[in-house]
């Protein structure tokens, strides 16, 4: 096996120069007392064009990627990130400063505000706002708005509702609003009963945070009647839109009654994760939450697109400038392209090849929880001479990314399986080839997928020493 | 459609292997009278030359890019190396998820952790987490690290910061047990003033939120500003917009600063219209354990070979849910890579010359404009690269204006963000001005009557 | 396994009872389940808690879990040598890897803790489930 890239620390050499800019053209005076000033960088690196080059493509080739082979982590819609949209992005056209006078900018809102109309028609709600930075940004503002809205009718109250399914983010994001979270265990068929919710509705409950489909793959059918007794209790229902891609074109959250909702542009409209971001997280509000929504927010008066600063009822800024904006240009671009003919197929073929993936696995392993899923399937590890995490490592042997393992927390060794609409029938079918090898080798020498992976640059890591003796940062004449 | 790879035929083989004979029939889990909305208000797909088109149209009702521009307050024009943009491009940087499967991921963590280690080399704390979305919610981190780690409830903000990260710093905890207060300016010299300071600094004080540069352009005493906080107990946490800043100024651990917190936009991300950007956080070591954010750390394989993990994740949201020390999940991974790349492209010396000539640029500058009938530099000290002028006649926002007719963008009237303020304007200077440009800027200024 | 001549909570907490003062650690049923240990949160001296209260964390890669004060009183002493190596919670539960001494108040809290015999029987239950 090949010796893993050296660190740039390590390639430096005093005096190499890696960029071309000449030196000021203006005379060198200071206006700042030298007490103030550095005399330089210890360590920096000093590494050649060419060196960076080869650096960063050798780790370059350490790395799996979307577009390296098949993805399905679950609840994370890796699907196909077009590269037009990547060009698009770039443009220098786009590249203006967030505080250009609107009147030079006009093309840049135009497109804020296309995205906008074209959420709110996918959605059935009033209005979005882009400004948030993340999914979990989206949920922190969601809870933002429902607070104000509540407080402004006089009506504060303290608790929000979260299913025990529910990812982390939900109970992080209602916490830092200032919720007390109430936590609601998934019934049988594995999603909100009304019942259960009923028994959890007290005149404290500002809202329900709710995941549809679930972080099983479920739909809530019980979504109706649910928004129904929320709103009779005076509670508002927050979807986290982290499956909206399993809904494109088929049913509208706000016809579900739906009062608030967060998208993520980096699962559903196909804008690349980056290793862990930027994503975006718009939020959408039914009508009544309009006047609460963060600034700044785009008008279109006559044919000039203008700039709100300021609402007197607005919760606020949550981030500075417009948001994520050439993340907004990629989803844009992704919708455009796809076009009324193809949303709605978008989220058929993601739901039927990850039905498709259930039928040809069920029989060899447990599923938890049998009702019909959309876009993903979770399986548990029941049964198996393995452990979850055995099978995921050994994928990685066969050159497909793991699916996303023990989450949803109540499932015992949860894998969750989302492919997405962008994957053929092939790739599927090889995915399912290789799943009845790993499961083979299970039983016949569970060693092997103990020792897994094998192939990869490097083997399984030692999380317990990184996390006891934490390192997090290259020092000089420090190296284990 | 291209992004779609099922056939026709394939889709109804996967239906008979799946047992229905109508796709509509996964969809019945759904309340059928609200299922199939009309998208008839939808537009019609476009194919890749029509979308092209479609944003070149677009594109083509923005002129920014037709100015001379001095724009600056908090988000900076710099000359990014094409490597950064080749290398950064890379569908193996782009197309990951976050790298849970550290053995397939060894590329996005390496260079994550070569950024947190130059990020702590810039700022010479201790440690640097692996990215937040931006400058304005790291501050707003920033003041819920301080609260947490402290104990305390009440925390000072500085005038001069910039008033959007103010503004998200309220927002962030206008629901949570934490009392904001602001500390003056003295309007002489444009820094914090002192003596507000230390009596608003109390025993129930967590941190005193400065920025510097700040946003009048000026470069704080931070060696005062840290005795005066340490002196009650509280925290010294400064904010940083202009990233390149950390290249020419003394490094904030050794004023004494406990947590530097900001915008990294500066290292190689273009303007992009304000996103997507990079905040980031570096501390010193005691605050490790209630930080916000990824981390990659070093260990070993089982092989002993040396390799990087995300680690100390119990912080975070997926195990600690409501206890985590944020709700952050996505951060801004490929814009720290991208900074990575770009601070390794520049090197010891690029960055230093290029930190250098912004300063140079904007003292050019200043020099020049102490000449001009029209306007008044209004610090003509201790700024780094940005720098605060009063219009004489009229208002700023109007000089603006008429300086744009001529093509150039002087910087940004401070009424924009305090209507009181309504004859000032800030100017930022980089190196991607030369003289030329700044005489043109100054030739514009002196031109109007 | 269960140690003799202490005292078991059913968070599987251990209790060795010094005169007014009680030395708390986790079993090594409880280390067990944790897994590799990475860092314990320790209280602050001088702490003041009432039983039940959350007094340490326990951290292992993937999970965190809290100590609890299994009786009411003040934190006196906590171990600091956990801040260096925090495996001494998995390879000596019972001696080098105890957590916090706390001076009890209410001695009777005592009495609702089982001994080693009970915590044994405790376990088995468990394990049936």
């Amino acid at each position: 096996m090949t010796a893993l890239p050296k660190l740039i620390f390590e390639l430096s050499r005093e005096g190499k120069i890696g960029c071309g800019l000449n030196e000021a053209d203006v005379p060198a005076e200071a206006v700042i007392d030298a007490s103030f000033r550095r005399t330089g960088i210890s360590d920096f690196p000093e590494v050649s064009e060419v060196e960076i080059v080869r650096h960063y493509m050798a780790l370059a080739r350490l790395n799996y990627s979307v577009d390296a082979g098949f993805y399905p982590l679950g609840s994370c819609t890796m699907k196909y990130n077009p590269k037009i949209n990547e060009k698009l992005a770039a443009a220098d056209e786009l590249q203006a400063h967030p505080y250009a006078p609107h009147d030079l900018v006009q093309g840049n809102l135009e497109i804020m505000a296309r995205l906008e109309e074209w959420l709110v028609a996918l959605t059935g709600l009033a209005g979005f706002t882009l400004t948030p930075a993340a999914g979990a940004h989206g949920e922190f503002t969601g809870m933002l708005i429902i607070r104000k809205y509540l407080q402004e009718k006089g009506d504060a109250r303290k608790v929000v509702l979260i299913p025990d399914s529910a990812h982390g983010t939900n109970p992080a994001s209602a916490h830092f609003a200032g919720y007390e979270i109430r936590e609601i265990p998934s019934n049988a068929q594995g999603i909100i009963g009304i019942e259960e919710l009923r028994a959890h509705l007290k005149p404290d409950v500002a809202a329900l945070m709710m995941t549809n489909p679930n972080t099983l793959g479920i739909f809530e059918s019980n979504i109706s009647a649910i928004a129904e007794a929320l709103h009779a209790n005076g509670s508002l229902l927050y979807m986290d839109g982290a499956n909206l891609n399993a809904l494109l074109g088929i049913v509208r959250p706000g016809d579900l009654g739906v009062d608030v909702m967060h998208i993520n542009l980096h699962k559903t409209f196909a804008t690349p994760h980056g290793g862990g971001g930027p994503g975006s997280g718009p939020v959408g509000v039914a009508a009544h939450l309009l006047p609460f929504l963060p600034v700044p927010r785009i008008k279109k008066s006559k044919d000039r697109y203008e700039v709100v600063y300021d609402d007197p009822c607005s919760i606020g800024r949550v981030k500075n400038f417009y948001g994520q904006f050439l993340v907004m240009v990629r989803a844009l671009a992704y919708l455009l392209a796809l076009g009324r003919e193809n949303v709605r197929r978008v989220a058929e073929d993601a739901v039927l090849n990850a039905n498709y993936l259930r039928k040809r696995l069920e029989g060899s392993l447990d599923l938890p929880y049998p009702a019909s899923s959309l876009h993903e399937v979770v399986f548990s590890d029941k049964d198996l001479p393995v452990k979850t995490l055995d099978i995921a490592k050994r994928l990685l042997d066969y050159g497909i990314h793991p699916f996303t393992i023990y989450f949803p927390l109540i499932v015992h060794g949860a894998m969750m399986i989302e492919p997405t609409e962008t994957e053929s029938k092939e790739t599927l079918d090889e995915f399912v080839s290789v799943m009845g090898t790993i499961l083979r080798e299970a039983r016949e020498n569970p060693e092997l997928l103990r020792q897994a992976p094998v192939q990869t640059p490097v083997r399984r890591l030692d999380e317990t020493l990184a996390a006891r003796k934490p390192v997090l940062k290259w020092s000089r004449g420090e190296s284990i | 459609m291209r992004y779609l790879p099922l056939t026709d035929r394939e889709r109804k083989e996967m239906k008979t292997t799946i047992g229905i004979s109508d796709i509509k029939e996964l969809f019945n889990c759904i309340p059928s009278g609200k299922c199939y909305p009309s998208l008839a208000e939808i537009p019609s797909e476009l194919s890749e030359p029509e979308l092209i088109a479609a944003f070149k149209e677009m594109g083509r009702k923005n002129s920014f890019s037709d100015h001379l521009s001095f724009m600056g307050a908090g988000a900076y024009a710099h000359f990014i190396p094409e490597v950064v943009s080749y290398l950064s491009a890379k569908g193996e940087f782009l197309t990951p998820y976050t790298p849970y499967q550290p053995e397939v991921s060894q590329g996005s963590l390496q260079a994550i952790f070569e950024y947190q280690t130059m990020m702590t080399m810039l700022t010479g704390l201790d440690v640097a987490n692996a990215s937040l979305y931006d400058g304005a919610t790291a501050t707003a981190e920033a003041v819920l690290l301080a609260v947490r780690k402290s104990g305390r409830r009440r925390v000072l903000l500085a005038a001069n910061l910039h008033p959007e990260y103010a503004a998200v710093v309220h927002a962030y905890v206008q629901n949570l047990p934490i009392e904001l207060h602001t500390v003056a300016v003295n309007e002489k010299d444009g820094r914090v003033d002192e003596h507000d300071l230390r009596a608003k600094l109390d025993g129930s004080t967590a941190a005193f939120v400065f920025q510097s540069p700040n946003f009048l352009g000026v470069v704080e005493d931070s060696r005062a500003i840290a005795a005066a906080a340490h002196a009650r107990e509280a925290f010294a946490v400064q904010v940083v917009c202009e990233a390149m800043s950390l290249a020419y100024l003394v490094p904030a651990a050794d004023c004494g600063v406990d947590l530097v917190v900001g915008e990294a936009q500066s290292f190689g991300l273009p303007l992009a219209f304000g996103g997507p950007y990079l905040g980031f956080m570096t501390a010193r070591e005691e605050f490790l354990r209630q930080m916000p954010g990824r981390l990659v750390g070093q260990t070993l394989d089982l092989e002993g070979k040396r390799g990087y993990v995300l680690t100390l994740s119990t912080r975070e949201q997926h195990i600690k849910r409501e206890k985590a020390t944020s709700n952050i999940c996505s951060n801004e991974a490929w814009c720290a890579m991208r900074a990575g790349m770009y601070l390794a492209a520049m090197g010891k010396t690029g960055l230093a010359n290029a930190a250098r000539t912004c300063h140079f640029n904007a003292v050019y500058f200043a020099a020049a404009a102490a000449a001009l009938k029209q306007i008044q530099v209004v610090y003509p000290k201790n700024f780094y690269n940005e720098v605060l002028i009063e219009v004489k006649k009229g208002s700023a926002a109007d000089f603006h204006a008429s300086l744009k007719k001529k093509g150039v963008l002087a910087g940004v009237p401070v009424s924009w963000f305090d209507p009181k303020q309504k004859n000032r304007l800030l100017l930022a200077f980089s190196e991607v001005h030369d003289r030329k440009a700044i005489d043109r800027l100054l030739a514009a200024m002196g031109e109007r009557s | 396994m269960a140690q003799e001549n202490l005292l078991y909570s059913k968070d599987h907490e251990w209790l060795r009872v010094e005169g007014g003062t009680v030395v708390v650690g986790v079993t090594d049923y409880a280390q067990h389940e944790l897994g590799d240990v990475v860092y314990v949160d320790l209280p602050a001296v001088g702490k003041e808690l009432k039983k039940g209260d959350p007094a340490a964390n326990i951290e292992s890669v993937k999970a965190v879990s809290d100590v609890y004060a299994p009786v009411s009183g003040k934190i006196t002493e906590v171990n600091l040598n956990l801040n260096n190596t925090p495996e001494l919670v998995n390879q000596e539960p019972f001696a080098g890897g105890w957590i916090f001494k706390i001076s009890m108040t209410q001695a009777s809290e005592l009495q609702e803790l089982m001994d080693a015999k009970k915590y044994e029987e405790y376990l088995k239950g468990i394990a049936g489930e």
